[in-house]
């Protein structure tokens, strides 16, 4: 850190992701909460457990290798080899992965990615809650934490990925990178998985599982979107000069950046974030009827659709397309429970998946002819390329992964809880010693009650 | 000798690198830890499938039954 401002900036963007970190932690905690306010009194541990266990899983795979992929597949396998010259310096051996005076950003900066990483499993997670193991899960967990959401980030959300290059994928604050692929992934996982019991009535109609409570729910969401928050911010380089770019830009005016390094403001996402959430909320809850739930997943798919373009939208139109996303996204819900009878307890694919994907369409069109990149020979922003990225993203990356593994996984009987477990519920199963004592402990307090109470005269 | 390399603090910073202890053992560290974590999933892995099937056979019908009233 030659020279005062560079270590002001440094020290800066440092602090930077060090904040937005631990705002976004806040999204695994909402995410906690709604599981299990989604989930029935008899699972509750296990649904608990089997989210928390991410945070643990994915961040020491994101280290040995997850942060490994970032840097070295922009253009592997499709455009060139691996980038080893990147990828070696982010290695789980390399002297920058560790306390290291000269290097202040890269432990902060592998956070920030490894949060999303979490996002990106924990969405799965809610989709199938109550019926599967968790063995199972935490292998989906990690294959999407630190695989397939972070191959997509080198293609699609980096300054130099192939997407970015050829296809002008443009996705700043993530619509098909998180939300497109977990949603995809999640779909995958649940249609090898099947229905909790019950869901589905004989004559093939779709049951509410309703949350055991709705409190808990709310809570969490507001949870979400206050990570979400942090999420946006740690989506931008913070301060950086046009002669660290190094692309087309020109004069000396330093900017915050998006993630390709175009520029964009902090005030910028605040409008488009403020205004996609309503949009969103205001969407959800004209077409659900006032439907709570619906209304505040709205909310946060309003601004899933918006965020593709939320580094250049105007207010305005974040507001419309989360409006106009979120319509879709509810009636596409519905529509493939029904036609394919598949349980999404959570509504994850349609709230992350289907959002992700309408958002890149969407700002395909809406940012046609834009610059996806600071950088000479880049292709523009066009509809061709943003709906080219959301099939990579939901299917390529997403879907077929998850629905090979999920197979594997059936085959081989790992896949799924008895059903006998099912019914008696998780926790009963795992807990028993734990649910029993306790039915021991109260029926004994009732009879020392019985016992002495006195008759009535 | 110091297992970070540094014995004082009366360096220039700007010379200053790595400060962990045991530099150059990274790989190996590397090794544990993988094996670490794929340890764990074969535990953890075992133990809830032998679990999942004597949980299948401990089912008290009445108690059961209990918990499908507990929403």
């Amino acid at each position: 850190m030659d020279g005062n401002l560079n270590a002001l900036t440094t020290i800066f963007t440092e602090f930077y992701y060090f904040v937005t970190v631990v705002f976004m932690f806040l999204i695994h905690v909402g995410f906690c909460m709604y599981e299990v306010g989604a989930s029935r009194r008899r699972n509750h541990m296990h649904t608990l457990m089997k989210n928390v266990m991410i945070i643990p899983l994915v961040t020491v795979t994101f280290f040995f290798f997850g942060w490994w992929i970032y840097w070295a597949f922009p253009d592997f396998p499709f455009f060139g080899g691996l980038n080893h010259e990147m990828g070696d310096a982010n290695l789980p051996w390399s002297e920058t992965m560790g306390t290291n005076l000269s290097d202040r950003i890269t432990g902060v900066f592998w956070a920030a990615f490894l949060l999303f990483s979490w996002t990106a499993a924990s969405i799965v997670s809610g989709a199938v809650i109550e019926r599967i193991r968790s063995s199972a899960l935490w292998v989906h967990a990690v294959l999407i934490g630190s695989v397939w959401w972070i191959i997509d980030a080198a293609w699609g959300w980096h300054y130099a990925g192939w997407m970015v290059k050829y296809l002008g994928y443009h996705d700043a604050y993530a619509s098909g990178v998180i939300h497109a692929i977990a949603g995809g992934y999640a779909l995958g996982v649940i249609m090898v998985l099947g229905p909790r019991i019950g869901k589905f009535a004989k004559d093939g109609t779709p049951r509410d599982i309703p949350p055991h409570n709705p409190w808990m729910l709310t809570i969490g969401i507001f949870l979400i979107y206050t990570g979400f928050w942090g999420f946006y911010a740690a989506c931008n380089v913070p301060l950086i000069s046009p002669e660290v770019i190094g692309g087309e830009l020109t004069g000396t005016t330093w900017t915050a950046t998006n993630i390709y390094l175009a520029p964009t403001s902090l005030s910028a996402i605040t409008f488009n974030f403020l205004m996609s959430l309503s949009g969103g909320l205001m969407a959800a809850y004209v077409i659900s009827k006032g439907d709570a739930f619906w209304t505040f997943s709205g909310g946060l798919a309003g601004i899933i659709t918006a965020s593709a373009g939320n580094d250049l939208y105007h207010p305005i139109q974040a507001m419309l397309v989360a409006a106009v996303g979120v319509v879709i996204v509810y009636k596409l819900h519905y529509w493939v429970e029904r036609r394919f009878k598949l349980d999404d307890a959570v509504g994850a694919v349609a709230v992350h998946g289907y959002a992700g994907v309408v958002g890149l369409i969407i700002s395909g069109f809406v940012l046609w002819g834009a610059p996806s990149s600071p950088f000479e020979g880049y292709a523009a922003v066009n509809p061709i390329g943003q709906t080219l990225g959301a099939v990579i993203m939901f299917f390529g990356l997403g879907f077929i992964p998850a629905w090979c593994v999920s197979k594997l996984q059936a085959r081989a009987g790992v896949l799924r809880i008895p059903e006998e477990v099912e019914l008696m519920g998780l926790d009963y199963a795992e807990h028993h010693a734990y649910e029993d004592a306790k039915a021991e402990i109260i029926e004994a307090d009732k009879a020392h009650m019985a016992a002495k109470a006195t008759p009535a005269e | 000798m110091s297992t970070i390399g540094y014995e004082s603090w009366a360096v220039d910073l700007a010379e200053v690198g790595a400060i962990y202890p045991f530099q150059g053992s990274e790989v190996l560290m590397t090794l544990l830890g993988v094996a670490f974590w794929i340890g764990w999933h074969r535990i953890q892995f075992v133990r809830e499938g032998k679990h999942l099937e004597e949980a299948k056979r401990t089912g008290d019908p009445d108690k059961v039954h209990a918990q499908l009233e507990r929403y």
